[in-house]
């Protein structure tokens, strides 16, 4: 589904990504581990087309992505939905307007059938009560619940979650990775979720991806990553810094 | 000395990025205003926003700057006993210069403050990089709204600060200095003539656009966090208001 194959980017002299190699499979949740300022968000943002690598090529249904612009890029992006760190929901509107904001902008439906789709992708998330609220009347969790539903109404094959769980109580977190595979069932998306949550990512994920040092160090099931041999992969999940 | 020459030259670069970045920009915007569809309800709403957020101002600046002008040409006109000359020397001074220049000021410091603030916002917030994801142009979706609304409002706002202190002067000249009401306005309709009105309209339309410009970029390419939405506001409006003044320089004097 998604193919990232040698990606290199550096901004001036730091050097962010060194050559990252990734498969994504179609229909799967596939969690992107590694420490804070890794470059995990840096590699979502080219994967959506928001940066261009200095090397390298991700390709999204055999396209790359990495080359285009324009019409064909927001066509391959209309497949996409990604929920930002903090929502990125737009603060002069209500819930409902967010939600019903991709399609009244990108699609020719009614009223009626966008009310509809919007109603139910509340309703999935567990929020039709707060359609009349602004963003800022909300909670965290609420608003993460909100930009799901958003990135959900256009029925994406593929749906990117940029740590979706940050600034978030255990408990919270627990639900919104319930919710995220509850939907991910209900909905059949391919799901890449960039996350430090350990250990509770494990539980959503079908694979587990370690970036470390600009590389995809160790991919594998959650049980797999968690049996792993490597020291890097092993002190980072009992989280103990690691030299190398 | 070598490392003056650099430093001279490292600041030369970066100014010089700084202002083809801006062009691209405009010429990234303008392009977008000319291919369909036009936002317009972002459109109106922000053209409601920039006559909402700025007329009380204006009516209250407009008011006194004509009450002030009335005084002070008073006293000058007085020393030559051409105090009958005191409407059009209002009017004049409103018109062509002053009314297009604390407009555009004014509005800058009420409204395109708060444009550069909210774009700001929007950038460190992620709905800018949102916008983009959803496949809607945030040129054409935020930044092409507000610069029609200045083109549209600046003008608007500019009459109507004129209007207002034509009027504060003519309380001033008639109600407290003693000049008789017919002398202010036929001797204001003698010296007015449509070419000085038209300057002022142009001025205020390029200041429309000037002022926009200025502060949709610098919300759009604000720093991260509050310090650099703070930062990327003052530097909208110290840019704005410099550029207004040098500009109405330049207008001027290729106008006059």
């Amino acid at each position: 589904m998604i193919e990232i194959r040698n990606l290199h980017k550096s901004f001036g002299k730091q050097q962010v990504l060194k050559g990252v190699n990734l498969s994504i499979q179609e229909g799967e949740v596939t969690a992107i581990i590694g420490r804070s300022g890794g470059g995990k968000s840096v590699l979502l943002k080219h994967i959506i087309g928001l940066l261009k690598p200095d090397r390298g090529s991700i390709l999204i249904k055999g396209e790359d992505i990495t080359k285009l612009k324009g019409q064909r890029l927001d066509e391959i992006r209309a497949d996409i939905g990604v929920v930002f760190q903090g929502g990125a929901l737009f603060d002069s509107m209500t819930v409902y307007e967010n939600v019903a904001f991709p399609l009244r902008e990108k699609t020719k439906l009614g009223k009626k059938e966008i009310h509809d789709r919007v109603i139910q992708a509340l309703g999935d998330v567990g929020l039709e009560e707060m359609q009349n609220k602004y963003p800022a009347e909300l909670s965290g969790g609420m608003r993460k619940r909100v930009a799901l539903a958003r990135a959900l109404i256009g029925k994406p094959k593929i749906i990117l979650f940029d740590e979706p769980t940050t600034g978030l109580d255990p408990i919270l977190v627990r639900s919104i990775h319930k919710l995220i595979r509850d939907t991910q069932r209900l909905y059949g998306f391919t799901g890449l979720i960039i996350s430090h949550e350990i250990p509770e990512i494990f539980e959503i994920s079908d694979r587990v991806a370690l970036l470390h040092d600009g590389r995809i160090i160790e991919v594998g099931t959650p049980e797999e990553i968690q049996k792993s041999d490597n020291i890097v992969v092993k002190n980072f999940i009992i989280g103990i810094e690691s030299g190398g | 000395m070598f490392a003056f020459l650099k430093l001279i030259g490292r600041y030369s670069l970066d100014l010089l990025k700084f202002v083809g970045e801006m062009f691209i920009f405009l010429l990234n915007s303008i392009y977008h205003i000319f291919s369909p569809p036009l936002k317009v309800r972002n459109f109106l709403r922000q053209v409601r926003f920039f006559g909402n957020k700025s007329l009380i101002v204006v009516i209250f600046t407009g008011a006194f700057s004509g009450m002030v002008l009335a005084l002070q040409g008073f006293y000058a006109l007085n020393k030559f006993g051409a105090e009958a000359l005191l409407g059009p020397v209002v009017a004049l001074s409103l018109i062509r210069e002053l009314g297009p220049v604390l407009c555009a000021l004014m509005v800058t410091g009420r409204a395109g403050s708060a444009v550069t603030a909210e774009i700001g916002i929007m950038k460190i917030t992620e709905q800018i990089d949102a916008l983009t994801v959803m496949a809607v142009n945030p040129i054409k979706y935020v930044v092409v709204p507000n610069i029609l609304a200045g083109i549209v409002t600046f003008p608007l706002l500019t009459a109507i600060f004129d209007v207002v202190g034509i009027y504060g002067g003519y309380i001033v000249s008639v109600h407290a200095l003693g000049l008789s009401e017919g002398t202010y306005f036929s001797q204001m309709e003698l010296y007015v003539d449509m070419q000085d009105i038209r300057i002022g309209l142009y001025k205020s339309l390029s200041f429309g656009l000037l002022v926009t410009w200025i502060c949709t970029y610098m919300g759009y390419t604000a720093g991260y966090g509050a310090r650099g939405v703070s930062r990327a506001t003052t530097n909208a409006v110290v840019l704005s208001s410099v550029v207004i003044l040098i500009w109405d320089y330049m207008l001027g004097a290729f106008l006059l």
